[in-house]
């Protein structure tokens, strides 16, 4: 089985689904002759030709309003935001339009797209390269919103959300893009959308995390071993409409959790997952529901480590989850 | 000049005409008088609809309507260009020119009451009419939004070496937005099989078009983009039809992007919810009373010999009868079932808004 990285393995995704798909079009800025910037879109000009890897004008609105109008026409666009953070010009388009379209119309026309966009920090990015912005699109009815961690998942989640029927925000992990190395298999496979994975399986505290955070995560519940507490570790991998049944499980057996995300923590995800948790599993619950987030700051640029919950902050926060006692 | 229509003239810089492009496949010189009368009864019928919808939102049987009252030219002539496989994407009085290409008055009056008879499940509020059958798309309600859509479809139609042409409306306020630029940006670089056809009926909702842009037409914008824009009288169906016809040619022979700047006025108010005497003077209202649109054709078609006064007030009357009896089937339809609120949110019901509807109907 080679082995690959996450880039890599999207844009092996891309490619059998392109091959497999011939409605599938890619479009964005400087996907085609460039590749795009992360060289996610690499190769597939070359082989599927500009009709179907299209460099767009600069316009986020345009490449999002563009792609409904293909996908109501029929067609499978992938459109890609260069980074998360320039996804706002198309906030309107993918919320008043591509989110409602299937409802407005009473279900007479639907823009299946997946809009393929890198989110996070950790890259020197500063601002307007480094956001989390999930949460935003999570709160809006009718998207779903998805999130892979490591190549495997995020080739067999981009290949489901290629071919299911809702619109999909698939937020790449640019920090771990390269960092994150994986056996990938060959060709075709797929993994469920809404449908985690525990990667540790543990009986004092669950430790919920997504994108490049769970390898952050990972690093504390390692320490954490070491420090004596036993952590489930959970990857959500599709955040929206979340695995429920996965996250109570693993509540109501360790009744302590702790969610971790680089987005700031006011209505953040983990704000819903604490929700639910003590909504479901109250009587279970052991500790309140811990939250290892970014600060409810723009993202800095010098301090992007201080600002990114690392494993050190990441760890005192299972400590502390791990110690409550009523 | 285009030869069709002495109104219609395209766009340059210097803000005169110049001949239209070489290539792009003539229009048909003339409506027939059988094409015309077909749409002088499309115009009546949407004259009378919205004279009667504004009656029942007064009267609080509907909750709100937008009226294309003087601007029924522009909107059937410019949908009569269209053929049946073509799309439309309307803004917000367009809707009736789905009732030109086949779509029955009770399912369209059942979105206007918003009950169960309406095949977009009465989720939307009057006047935002869509049918997949007729190749009408759902609109939003902020302004713009539909025209980069627009051009998305007619690309995709492209791509898939489709003769299909699509229509996109705008009023003149959504020349302002940001997805009017990026539109016809995009219409412009890939040449794709759109027309934009905006009436600028000189108000958005209180603001006029000399407000909206500083530009000598709305038409002129389209130079910049790098495809033609004609300037056409929106009160003339005539004109209208053939400045759409020569760009849905255009189109669909491969020529790409027409702008179709139609000039119109809104006789009425912005909606039911407007009172335009608290911004507009009267006077201009009168001015344009006496280009009305359809006693503008009606008189074409009783001076060429093909209708006459008897004939034309058996039509109204017969169409009166036919939106008052469809009025009362559509109105006697009940409300959508409770549990479709939360149907065609996604494709299928995910776990949340399956207990959301759980927790609706066990408390009703």
């Amino acid at each position: 089985m080679p082995t690959l990285n996450l880039v890599q393995a999207v844009n092996d995704a891309l490619r059998i689904e392109m091959r497999r798909d011939p409605s599938v079009v890619v479009l964005g800025e400087d996907v085609g002759k460039f590749g795009g910037v992360f060289r996610a879109t690499s190769g597939l000009l070359e082989e599927f030709g500009a009709d179907r890897v299209i460099d767009t004008p600069l316009a986020e609105g345009g490449i999002i309003g563009a792609a409904i109008g293909m996908a109501m026409y029929g067609l499978r666009p992938v459109p890609e935001i260069q980074f998360s953070d320039f996804i706002f010009p198309a906030f309107d388009q993918l919320v008043n339009e591509l989110a409602k379209l299937r409802y407005r119309s009473g279900g007479q026309y639907a823009a299946p797209l997946v809009v393929r966009t890198p989110f996070g920090g950790g890259i020197r990015g500063g601002l307007y390269h480094s956001q989390s912005p999930e949460a935003l699109f999570i709160h809006v009815a009718g998207l779903k919103v998805v999130a892979p961690s490591n190549p495997y998942d995020a080739k067999g989640l981009l290949l489901a959300a290629l071919r299911q029927p809702d619109p999909v925000l698939f937020f790449e992990p640019k920090r771990v893009y390269r960092a994150a190395k994986g056996e990938v298999p060959e060709g075709d496979y797929e993994v469920e959308l809404s449908r985690a994975r525990v990667m540790r399986e543990g009986a004092d505290v669950t430790v919920i995390s997504w994108g490049a955070m769970v390898h952050e995560a990972e690093a504390a519940v390692l320490l954490a071993a070491e420090a004596g507490i036993d952590c489930e570790l959970i990857d959500l991998r599709t955040l929206w409409p979340l695995d429920i049944d996965c996250v109570t499980q693993s509540a109501r057996k360790t009744g302590r959790v702790a969610v971790v995300h680089e987005a700031a923590r006011t209505c953040g995800l983990g704000a819903e997952i604490a929700a639910l948790v003590q909504e479901r599993c109250f009587v279970h619950l052991e500790a309140p529901v811990k939250r290892v987030t970014g600060w409810d700051t723009p993202f800095p640029y010098a301090l992007e480590d201080d600002y990114l919950p690392r494993a050190p902050r990441i760890l005192r926060g299972i400590e502390e989850t791990a110690g409550f006692i009523a | 000049m285009a030869r069709s229509a002495k109104d219609a003239r395209l766009a340059q810089p210097s803000g005169r005409a110049r001949k239209p492009d070489a290539k792009a496949p003539d229009a048909p010189a003339r409506l027939s008088p059988g094409d015309a009368l077909e749409i002088y009864r499309a115009m009546l019928l949407i004259r009378t609809l919205d004279g009667r919808m504004m009656t029942l939102q007064r009267q609080g049987r509907i909750g709100f309507y937008g009226a294309c009252t003087g601007q029924e030219a522009a909107v059937v002539a410019s949908a009569y260009a269209l053929r049946k496989t073509d799309w439309i994407f309307p803004a917000l009085r367009e809707g009736a020119a789905m009732l030109l290409r086949g779509f029955p008055l009770v399912p369209y009056l059942a979105q206007v009451f918003g009950n169960s008879g309406d095949v977009t499940k009465a989720r939307q509020m009057p006047s935002h009419q869509a049918a997949r059958a007729v190749n009408q798309v759902s609109w939003g309600s902020c302004i713009g939004t539909q025209l980069p859509q627009a051009v998305g479809a007619a690309w995709a139609a492209k791509l898939k070496h489709d003769d299909t042409v699509v229509l996109a409306h705008l009023g003149d306020g959504a020349t302002s937005s940001a997805d009017f630029h990026t539109a016809m940006n995009f219409a412009g670089v890939f040449r794709v099989p759109v027309v934009f056809f905006c009436q600028n009926n000189h108000w958005s909702i209180s603001l006029p078009t000399s407000k909206q842009s500083a530009s000598e037409s709305i038409a002129i914008k389209a130079v910049a983009y790098g495809f033609p824009g004609v300037k056409v009288d929106g009160n003339d169906g005539e004109a209208v039809w053939a400045a759409v016809s020569a760009a849905v040619a255009r189109a669909r022979g491969g020529g790409g992007p027409t702008l179709v700047e139609a000039e119109t006025y809104r006789m009425g108010a912005h909606s039911s919810s407007d009172d335009p005497s608290k911004y507009r003077d009267p006077k201009e209202v009168e001015a344009w009373r006496a280009r009305d649109p359809l006693d503008r054709l009606r008189a074409r078609l009783v001076r060429e010999g093909h209708w006459d006064a008897g004939k034309d007030a058996a039509l109204s009357a017969q169409l009166l009868a036919e939106v008052n009896s469809a009025i009362a089937e559509a109105e006697a339809l009940p409300p959508p079932p409770v549990g479709s609120l939360f149907d065609d949110v996604y494709c299928a019901l995910p776990w949340h808004l399956e207990e959301q509807r759980r927790e609706l109907l066990a408390g009703r």
